[in-house]
């Protein structure tokens, strides 16, 4: 058993991720078995849920699906009650290489968040078209909130500590690119500070990725709309808490 | 006779309002709004002249314009509000289901570790999770 000052608690958000959630959660067991696994279950209609319990993990199951910042939001209350020191975000679908986890982890020797970016000349993870620059423009943007350069403010492979963790359970929304972007940039507005990490991306286990170019457009509009709301909340957001 | 509708249609609103409230099918908050419409309403029909004093008095052409748009703002207002009332709503509602997940997943570990405790066999196939600590809230 870990001491009470470092211990880490890995979520793992999950949607009828069956058939990849119990191969994961075993992957991670087996790179470090101190690590405590809390699978969050976003109202599965498959057995999920008992696939992970099976494979070892702790299992949050929601009432209903709450997409996926209901589901990490979940698993940082959870982890504050528990008092765990750091908490590490993974995806059930294995495109996050479990032996990744300890390299994200270290950047919170530097900072509140640490993120675990694609494009940082690591691995062969590549987005083309309207889909890469709405990447970009939103990295650049969030960059200058952050006050640090972030190449991929989008990846959900990141990790927190305690402060951050506070911060998350104060303020996680539940709408599209809220549990990355507006939760970053929330994050930065209450001065929290972000590093990030090199990682290689793997291909997923099972499904695609949408890459239609009506898909890819429409990515670019919410995504700039997300974050404009999210960077304009600011006032309204240190009104309340002041 | 259009009068006699306004004046009744006034009355059942008051009337299912009052009830829905004496039912309890009906917060007073939002209450509070439809006795006034239909207050307004019960006015209206019963000194119509009021209307074309008000007509008269902002400009506007014919009195059913000046009724027909301040219907449309005030139906506006009201589903506004109530847009706003369904997003507290659904916060709330998410609230609830995070803390009913980590509640779930307490009682299943408390459960493990009576059984546990009281020496009693767990063999259903499951491993056993590992968060039985002591120090857990």
């Amino acid at each position: 058993m870990s001491e009470p000052s470092d211990r880490v608690l890995i979520i793992v958000p999950a949607w009828n991720e069956a058939r990849s959630v119990g191969g994961t959660v075993r992957e991670i067991r087996s790179g470090n078995p101190l690590y405590d696994i809390a699978v969050i279950d976003d109202g599965s209609t498959d057995d999920t849920a008992e696939v992970a319990r099976q494979a070892g993990a702790i299992v949050l199951q929601l009432p209903f699906n709450l997409g996926v910042g209901g589901a990490m939001r979940t698993g940082f209350t959870y982890a504050q009650r528990h008092g765990y020191t750091r908490v590490i975000q993974v995806d059930a679908d294995g495109q996050h290489n479990p032996s990744d986890i300890d390299r994200v982890l270290e950047g919170l020797e530097r900072a509140d968040i640490s993120i675990g970016a694609r494009f940082a000349d690591v691995g062969d993870y590549t987005v083309r078209g309207p889909r890469r620059w709405a990447m970009i423009v939103l990295a650049k943007v969030v960059s200058r909130v952050a006050g640090t350069t972030l190449t991929d403010v989008t990846s959900g492979f990141r990790a927190a500590n305690e402060r951050a963790v506070a911060q998350y359970v104060r303020y996680y929304p539940a709408e599209y690119l809220g549990d990355t972007l507006d939760s970053l940039v929330a994050a930065c507005h209450a001065g929290l500070t972000v590093t990030q990490v090199p990682v290689a991306m793997r291909p997923r286990v099972h499904g695609t990725p949408s890459q239609s170019p009506v898909g890819a457009a429409i990515y670019l509009l919410r995504s700039v709309v997300a974050l404009t709301l999210a960077i304009m909340r600011r006032p309204s957001r240190k009104a309340v808490a002041a | 006779m259009i009068v006699a509708f306004g004046i009744i249609l006034a009355a059942v609103i008051l009337i299912f309002v009052i009830w829905m409230l004496l039912a309890r099918r009906l917060r007073e908050k939002y209450a509070a709004l439809w006795l006034i419409i239909g207050l307004a309403v019960l006015v209206l029909g019963l000194w119509p002249q009021l209307l074309l004093a008000l007509t008269d008095f902002l400009g506007v052409q014919v009195p059913a314009n000046l009724l027909f748009s301040a219907a449309i703002v005030l139906l506006l207002a009201v589903a506004l509000h109530h847009s706003w009332e369904l997003s507290q709503a659904e916060d709330e509602i998410r609230r609830s289901a995070e803390e009913s997940a980590i509640a779930r997943a307490e009682i299943q570990r408390l459960s493990e570790r009576l059984d546990a405790l009281e020496g009693r066999s767990t063999d259903d196939g499951r491993n056993e999770p590992p968060t039985a600590r002591p120090d857990a809230l």
